[in-house]
């Protein structure tokens, strides 16, 4: 098949249908068709992790893949990271611990944090570290990301415990 | 930074999938994407058709039965880094998957993939020659089994498969002895400058075999010299210092952007000793 195609994708909980080429990315078609342009694309080749989104509750690389092969997948981008109209303690940690200056790579930052804390809710600094080593900023020097992230384990540990 | 246009298949048997291959002259096939996308982002790659395989169920398992471990073409490298049963029986393959890109690339890449793609700073391609490990190529004609050496080695950013044909399983008896594996790269998970893997068995006497490779910058290759110099030997520091600098000798070093030919002998020097004392260690605990 050439031309477009109707892909449907489960964006943050919801149906959507949209017409996309199949050389279209699936972060072109988040931010283009869907008008969801919280996900950012930094390198578009793989490197930065700006793209980051999570792919049936898995992170990747929104650049390295097609949005015709992401079809009937579920997708949370930042747009989906809140609950209820509260901020994801992720989020909250980011503001609080200054997890961000220009804010350019951190959605990106944020959803490779909350699968990191999802696979792991008690990483070490060092486990961070190596966790979010994907993900490039070119602002803060990274300390704050870190205590970010280990911010937002501690407060979502409290509320669990 | 956009791909052209191509035609997109996304077939559901290994039959469609070869045979859209070999009905479409510049065809290429789609598995994690993590090597393909980018090229053709860059469009470095344009093929006209692309061949989705991961709509293919049959090639997604990991299985260890009698010996030999088998890994499907659309296996993901996180579901190798997790699996306890590789764990237990090719213990290398999971030391390796850690320093295979990051998590968000591990949880599309597959090893078939990266052997496909044969980048000359790619850990498998290397590792899975020092594990004797051979892939099942498949294409309409038929299929064949050939090993990761004559598939990868002498080869750059290719392969000795033919356009038609598809790898659908990587297959490798379970390790014998004990394994080691070292690599530097900038930051780690990006690509290596160089890297070297090892697994070593030891009986009474000593070095009871060798397999040794070693990657970066050009092909792949094993490096028999440096397996002959260790082999017989106690397997103690100056066995293993002599088994490396033989490495660095027979390893085809090349200067390129990332570094000149020497130092890159160098580092194959030092991460093959690294390498063997980590293997070593592992096969007295054996």
């Amino acid at each position: 098949m050439m031309g477009q195609v109707a892909i449907t994708l489960n964006v943050n909980g919801r149906n959507q249908t949209t017409l996309a080429e199949p050389r279209e990315i699936l972060a072109d078609v988040l931010r283009d068709r869907l008008g969801l342009t919280g996900t950012h694309l930094g390198c578009e080749h793989g490197v930065c992790g700006a793209c980051t989104v999570l792919l049936d509750g898995e992170m990747v690389r929104s650049c390295l893949l097609f949005a015709v092969q992401a079809q009937g997948a579920s997708i949370t981008t930042i747009e989906g990271v809140e609950q209820d109209g509260e901020l994801h303690p992720m989020q909250k940690a980011f503001s609080e611990y200054h997890g961000l200056q220009c804010g350019f790579c951190t959605p990106g930052m944020i959803l490779a944090g909350v699968d990191l804390l999802k696979r792991n809710p008690d990483p070490s600094p060092d486990e961070v570290r190596e966790d979010m080593g994907g993900n490039i900023c070119r602002c803060t020097g990274y300390q704050k990301i870190v205590e970010s992230v280990l911010g937002a384990a501690r407060e979502m540990n409290e509320v669990t415990s | 930074m956009k791909p052209a246009a191509f035609e997109y298949h996304a077939p559901e048997s290994v039959d469609d999938a070869t045979g859209l291959l070999s009905g479409h002259e510049d065809s290429k096939v789609l598995a994690g994407g993590q090597s393909l996308v980018p090229m053709m982002s860059f469009r470095l790659a344009r093929p006209a058709c692309i061949v989705d395989i991961n709509g293919i169920s049959d090639l997604d398992y990991i299985r260890c039965d009698g010996g030999v471990l088998q890994i499907g073409a659309t296996a993901r490298q996180t579901a190798v880094e997790e699996s306890s049963e590789i764990a237990d029986c090719v213990p290398l393959l999971v030391a390796a998957t850690g320093h295979v890109g990051h998590r968000a690339i591990r949880n599309r890449g597959t090893l078939a993939g990266s052997l496909a793609h044969n980048d000359p700073a790619s850990e498998y391609p290397a590792v899975l020659m020092a594990l004797g490990a051979s892939v099942t190529a498949v294409s309409s004609g038929g299929s064949r089994v050939l090993s990761v050496e004559d598939l990868v080695g002498g080869h750059f950013l290719s392969t000795a498969l033919a356009p038609d044909e598809l790898i659908t399983a990587i297959s490798m008896p379970a390790q014998s002895g004990g394994h080691g594996f070292a690599e530097f790269a900038r930051r780690h998970g990006d690509f290596a400058v160089a890297g070297a893997a090892a697994v070593v068995a030891m009986n009474g006497n000593g070095v009871a075999s060798a397999s040794i490779t070693a990657f970066g910058g050009t092909t792949p290759a094993r490096l028999d010299e440096a397996e002959a110099a260790l082999v017989g030997s106690d397997g103690g520091s100056a066995a293993v210092a002599e088994s490396a600098a033989r490495a660095a000798v027979q390893f085809p070093s090349t200067d390129d952007i990332h570094g000149s030919a020497d130092y890159r002998r160098a580092l194959i020097d030092v991460l093959t000793r690294r390498a063997l004392q980590q293997a070593v260690a592992h096969a007295q605990e054996v």
